[in-house]
């Protein structure tokens, strides 16, 4: 009867497991089958690095440069806002913050985590859109830069909280050997306990990166969603999850638009990809 | 665990009045952003005069609307521009045959900031506007600030329409495009927003939308006719030069609670909501 029941347990976590990956599959297949239809009208090439995007129009010019330019900029604003703060809020964290601001820090960061990206996107175009119209006398604020600081926001709390995990998994030996040689605080953090998580800290950059670039919501409200190739981060951008999300209510289904919008899905798709599978190998190499 | 419990009653009661709005008493109504306002202000009327029937009106675009005429998940589209051909054989390959009615008319208005000291404009320098040809406010009598172009998503009929009546002047062969550096809002109320608060920008919306926020401004077909500003007096008599009909599609000649509603909506009480609600009765 015991035997059974294991048994049973056994098989139903089983199909559990399994269920996830073939879901996973499922959802690449009909990406793959609704996006490379898409291919039949233009070639790749033309759609990756084609320089206009009016979808609608006959014929429809369906080059998404713009957008992958828009989404890597955006990104990569956010990454450079999200980082040093976040694996400096890390740092604090794990080496040099007394327990009582520890625990209040990362409840704060927990909670950072629990607003939802639209409320995100609300708040940033009623006070940082204004903001950085007026501190770069811009034409407008629906920028690239609003859309980074934005996204850093959303980054900050993956990336902290890794980070974290990443400096107290350092060996204790590791610490006290420089400490005891002579070495300061800020030494032992520098030379030693950076690198020795250096991958760990990596990989939470990485899903923080990952975390930005799929992000839609808040995006959409504030970038402006320009489909014009970004010249400064002081531009309008119009990033791939944007075009998705607002596209997708009109697209006919079965036209080129609807297809093209799904090869934006498998582009997508690729680029989050590489970058877990990147921050997943640094995850393992640290073990 | 109570709130496990709490969380499937939730779920369950939510899930059941979906399935309620799905008896034979209810009609969905979705599509045009435009005419979201006025669709729930009939479906208010109408619900007060027939409190057994129920109509739920949503927005999302006339795209969006006539995609889901089409796919059957709604029972009535509200659109502010014609079907698409593509969109027509589509619907026949699925078994359902567009029905169309004119319901009201729309004047469009360009908008700018109350503190933009261009007054009037001519289509053909509203065309070099929104495609891009004239960057700067200077060239056009107001202040030297870079033209903030907005224009609605691709999946609004505002958008449609305004790209072939003013981008394109009605020239199927055109290829003129908004300019790709235009400011794409999800919304009328975005462009509305935007407009208010941004002393260069400029953009267009039904006339509904227009507040003490932005100024609309009068327009002339050329430079030798007169210049007029969107006001419903100015739409009826077709001296304003974009206005742009408000379709309802069916599936088929209406029957029923279908056609108990647009028969409503076209009654004399129906035309007085469209007036109500700053569009123009075609009665």
């Amino acid at each position: 009867m015991r035997r059974l029941k294991e048994f049973i347990i056994e098989k139903l976590i089983l199909i559990c497991g399994l269920a996830s990956i073939f879901f996973v599959v499922l959802i690449f297949l009909f990406l793959l089958k609704e996006g490379l239809a898409v291919f039949k009208t233009v070639s790749p090439f033309k759609f990756l690095l084609g320089k206009s995007w009016y979808p609608i129009s006959e014929p429809p010019q369906l080059g998404i440069l713009p957008l992958i330019l828009g989404s890597l900029l955006v990104t990569a604003g956010a990454a450079i806002i999200s980082i040093p703060i976040g694996v400096g809020c890390a740092i604090y964290i794990a080496e040099i913050a007394p327990l009582r601001i520890k625990e209040t820090l990362k409840a704060g960061i927990e909670l950072l985590a629990a607003i939802p990206s639209v409320v995100l996107g609300f708040i940033g175009m009623i006070t940082l859109v204004p903001l950085v119209k007026s501190i770069f006398h811009l034409p407008t604020g629906l920028t690239a830069l609003s859309g980074s600081i934005m996204l850093a926001f959303m980054a900050m709390p993956t990336i902290v909280s890794i980070a974290e995990d990443a400096l107290y998994s350092v060996p204790k030996t590791y610490k006290e050997g420089a400490l005891a040689l002579g070495a300061t605080h800020w030494q032992t953090i520098w030379r030693v306990m950076l690198p020795a998580a250096s991958s760990g800290i990596l990989a939470a950059v990485m899903l923080g990166i990952g975390r930005v670039i799929g992000e839609t919501m808040a995006v959409m409200m504030i970038t402006g969603n320009a489909a014009v190739i970004p010249n400064s981060i002081l531009a309008p951008v119009r990033t791939l999850t944007a075009t998705i999300a607002a596209e997708m209510g009109e697209a006919v289904v079965g036209s080129e638009h609807y297809f093209a919008l799904f090869a934006i899905g498998i582009v997508l798709f690729v680029i989050s990809f590489a970058i877990n599978v990147t921050a997943d190998l640094f995850l393992h190499k640290r073990q | 665990m109570l709130k496990k419990w709490l969380f499937v009653l939730i779920t369950i009661s939510f899930t059941t009045s979906a399935f309620a709005a799905k008896d034979k008493n209810s009609i969905q109504v979705k599509g045009s952003d435009t005419m979201v306002n006025l669709g729930q202000a009939w479906a208010e009327k109408y619900m007060e005069k027939n409190p057994t029937d129920f109509v739920a009106v949503t927005g999302g675009g006339s795209g969006t609307g006539l995609s889901s005429l089409i796919s059957g998940t709604c029972d009535i589209a509200t659109s502010s521009r014609n079907i698409k051909e593509k969109e027509i054989s589509l619907a026949k390959q699925k078994g359902i045959n567009p029905n169309e009615i004119k319901v009201a008319l729309d004047g469009l208005a360009v908008v700018v900031n109350p503190n933009n000291p261009v007054g009037k404009l001519t289509l053909a320098q509203l065309a070099d506007i929104f495609t891009g040809r004239v960057t700067n406010w200077k060239e056009l009598g107001g202040k030297g600030e870079k033209i903030v172009v907005l224009s609605r998503e691709v999946n609004s009929g505002t958008h449609v329409y305004f790209k072939e009546h003013v981008l394109r002047k009605n020239d199927p062969n055109s290829k003129e495009e908004f300019v790709s550096s235009a400011l794409m809002l999800s919304s009328s109320q975005a462009i509305a927003d935007e407009v208010a608060g941004n002393s260069a920008a400029v953009g267009y919306y039904g006339m509904g939308y227009i507040s003490k926020k932005q100024k609309p401004l009068s327009l002339a077909k050329d430079e030798k006719s007169e210049y007029e500003m969107p006001t419903i007096e100015n739409v009826v008599n077709g001296k304003y030069p974009i206005s742009r009909p408000l379709f309802l599609y069916t599936n088929g000649v209406p029957t029923g609670l279908v056609k108990k509603f647009v028969d409503f909506t076209l009654s004399q009480e129906g035309q007085d909501i469209v007036l109500a609600t700053d569009f123009v009765p075609i009665k």
